[in-house]
C-alpha cells in the first residue's frame, strides 16, 4: 500500500514537469497590454546588477533592461533574481526577460530560450588571500572554497580540482565567510571579482592569481517558444554591439573593457 | 548495478525524467553524503535538544529565583526568534567573535565550523521547546507521588531522576515526538550556512542539471521516509515503556 502511494506521488510530481509546457501567447503583446516589462536581474552582482544606497537596482544589466523597455515603449519593472532561481522565474512567467549574468550553456538552452548573439562574456577565477599563494587550480585540492549556490563551475571546481565547495545563497554571505576565514577563496565570475578587488580598503590582502578558465559567453533569455520576442531581443543585442553601448556601460561602471565586448563591437560596427 | 544506473540514463533520454543521482557517480556521491549529513545532524540535535529539555525542566523547578529566570529567558529568546535568523546569527555574528585557530592549510579559520554551528543553534532551538514539553509532563505528575518519594528519603534530584522524570516522560512523549519530527525537518535550514545536508546537495544538483521537480520529489520522499522511521521508532518506544493503567 505504502509503495503504491509513493509511486503515485512520484508519478504526480513528474507529470507536473511534463505538463509545464510554455504558454503560446505572444509575450510582446502581453507586455504592451500590461504596460510594464518585467525583467529578472541580479541585485548582488556589482557592477552588473546591484543596489544603490537608496535601494534601487542599478548596473550594466538594469541599463540594458531599460533600453528594452524604452524600445517597447513600456515601463520597466525589475525583479531581483539569484542564480538558483532565475530560470525557474522565467519558466513560471514571473519575469518576461532574464538579463542576469547567466552563462550560455547547451543544457540551459533546453529550459529557456537563450537569444543569439551573446551580449557579454566572462570566465571563472578564484579570489583568495595573498597568503594562500595559489598558483594553479590544482592548489585548491582538499581546501574549503566558497561559492554561490547554483553556479555551474562549483561542480567543476569540486570534481576536477578537488576543492571542498562551501556554497552560500548570495555574495554578501560569501564575502562575510571569506573575511572570517571559513574558506580560503571564492570561486566566481572573474568580472565580478575584478570589481570587488577594486575596493582595496576591504580586499587589499586578496588577489586573483589563478588563470581564468572557461571564458564563456553570457546569454539573456526569454521563455521557450517566444520566437518573436527572441527576434526583437536579438536585434537589440546586435544594436548594443554595433553602437558600442556595452563598452560605454563598462566604462561607466568602472570595468576595464573586456576583449569580448571589443571584439563584438569590431564585428558589428560596420554592418 | 551498472545496468540499474544505465536504466536511469535511458529514462532521462526517453522521458525527460532526469534522476542524475542514479547515473552520475559524482551526483550520487553528493546525494549519499547529503543523506548521511542530514541523519547525523538530526541525531546530534535530537540528542542534545533532549538533554537540554531534561536539564532545563529540572532547573525550572529550582528554588533559586535567578536560575528560574535564566531558564525562562533562554526559552523566550529561542522560542520567539525564527530558527533561520538564529542560524545566521550564530554563524555570522557569534562565529566572528570567537578566537581563530590555525587550520590544516596554515590559515586562520573560525574555531567552529558551519556543521557545529548548525548543530548548536538547532539543539538550542528545539531544546527551548523541549523544556516546556518536559515541564508539562512534570506538572502532570501528582503532588502526592512526589511527596511519597520524599517521605521515602529521596532528595530533590533523586526524586526527579527516579520518580518524576520517568512518569513525566510517559506523559509528554507524544508532544516530544511532535517537536522532534519538527526538528528533523528544520535541519534543512542548515543549508543557509552551507552545511551539505539533503536540501543543500539537492540544490547543487538541480542547479547543475536543471531538474528541480525531480529533485523536489526526491527530497519529499526521502523526508517522508526519514520522519516516518523516527515516528515509528518513537511509537514503539512509547508502547514499550507504557505503564498499564497510568495516564490513560
Amino acid at each position: 500500500m505504502l509503495r503504491k502511494i509513493f509511486g503515485l506521488m512520484v508519478a504526480a510530481g513528474f507529470a507536473a514537469t511534463l505538463a509545464a509546457a510554455p504558454a503560446q501567447a505572444d509575450a510582446i503583446d502581453d507586455i504592451k497590454a500590461r504596460g510594464t516589462l518585467i525583467v529578472g536581474v541580479k541585485a548582488d552582482y556589482k557592477p552588473y546588477g546591484f543596489r544603490d544606497p537608496s535601494g534601487a537596482i542599478i548596473g550594466i544589466e538594469p541599463e540594458l533592461a531599460q533600453d528594452v523597455a524604452d524600445k517597447l515603449g513600456v515601463k520597466l519593472e525589475m525583479v531581483p533574481v539569484v542564480s538558483s532561481n532565475r530560470m525557474q522565474f522565467l519558466e513560471q512567467g514571473k519575469i518576461d526577460l532574464m538579463i542576469a549574468t547567466m552563462t550560455d550553456r547547451p543544457d540551459r538552452r533546453k529550459v529557456v530560450q537563450i537569444v543569439d548573439p551573446n551580449y557579454y562574456s566572462s570566465g571563472t577565477n578564484v579570489m583568495s588571500q595573498k597568503a594562500a599563494g595559489l598558483k594553479k587550480w590544482e592548489d585548491l585540492k582538499g581546501k574549503p572554497v566558497c561559492g554561490i549556490q547554483g553556479a555551474f563551475y562549483n561542480k567543476k571546481t569540486q570534481e576536477e580540482f578537488g576543492a571542498q565547495i562551501v556554497a552560500f545563497k548570495g555574495t554578501a554571505e560569501v564575502y562575510t565567510a571569506l573575511k572570517q576565514g571559513s574558506c580560503i577563496g571564492f570561486v566566481y565570475d572573474d568580472s565580478a571579482l575584478i570589481a570587488q578587488l577594486q575596493d582595496t580598503a576591504q580586499w587589499g590582502d586578496y588577489e586573483m592569481s589563478l588563470p581564468t578558465i572557461d571564458d564563456a559567453p553570457w546569454g539573456l533569455a526569454v521563455q521557450l517558444g517566444e520566437d518573436k520576442f527572441a527576434k526583437l531581443m536579438s536585434d537589440m543585442i546586435v544594436g548594443w554591439h554595433k553602437s558600442g553601448r556595452i563598452l560605454e556601460l563598462e566604462k561607466k561602471y568602472g570595468v576595464a573593457n573586456t576583449p569580448f565586448a571589443q571584439a563584438m563591437h569590431e564585428k558589428y560596427k560596420n554592418m | 548495478m551498472e545496468g540499474f544506473f544505465a536504466w536511469f540514463q535511458w529514462l532521462y533520454d526517453e522521458t525527460g525524467i532526469n534522476l542524475t543521482y542514479f547515473y552520475d557517480s559524482f551526483d550520487r556521491a553528493r546525494m549519499i553524503g547529503g543523506f548521511f549529513t542530514t541523519i547525523w545532524l538530526s541525531l546530534v540535535c535530537l540528542f542534545f535538544s533532549s538533554i537540554i529539555g531534561i536539564v532545563g525542566a529540572w532547573l525550572q523547578g529550582s528554588r533559586l529565583v535567578w536560575t528560574r529566570r535564566i531558564v525562562q529567558g533562554y526559552i523566550q529568546f529561542f522560542r520567539n526568534t525564527p530558527p533561520l535568523v538564529q542560524m545566521y546569527f550564530f554563524f555570522f555574528a557569534l562565529g566572528n567573535l570567537l578566537p581563530r585557530v590555525k587550520s590544516e592549510f596554515g590559515f586562520m579559520e573560525p574555531m567552529l565550523g558551519n556543521f557545529t554551528w548548525a548543530a548548536i543553534s538547532l539543539s538550542f532551538f528545539a531544546g527551548a521547546f523541549n523544556v516546556e514539553i518536559f515541564r508539562s509532563g512534570i506538572e502532570a505528575v501528582p503532588e502526592s507521588t512526589r511527596e511519597a518519594a520524599e517521605s521515602l528519603g529521596y532528595n530533590r534530584l533523586q526524586s526527579y531522576l527516579y520518580v518524576v522524570l520517568p512518569l513525566a516522560f510517559r506523559v509528554c512523549l507524544p508532544a516530544l515526538n511532535n517537536n522532534l519530527v519538527n526538528l528533523v525537518k528544520t535541519t534543512t535550514l542548515a543549508y543557509a550556512i552551507a552545511v551539505p545536508e539533503l536540501l543543500y546537495v539537492s540544490n547543487q544538483i538541480w542547479s547543475d542539471s536543471v531538474n528541480v521537480p525531480e529533485m523536489m520529489t526526491t527530497l519529499l520522499i526521502l523526508y517522508v521516509a526519514l520522519v516516518g522511521l523516527l515516528v515509528w521508532a518513537m511509537h514503539r518506544w512509547e508502547r514499550a515503556i507504557r505503564v498499564p493503567g497510568y495516564g490513560t
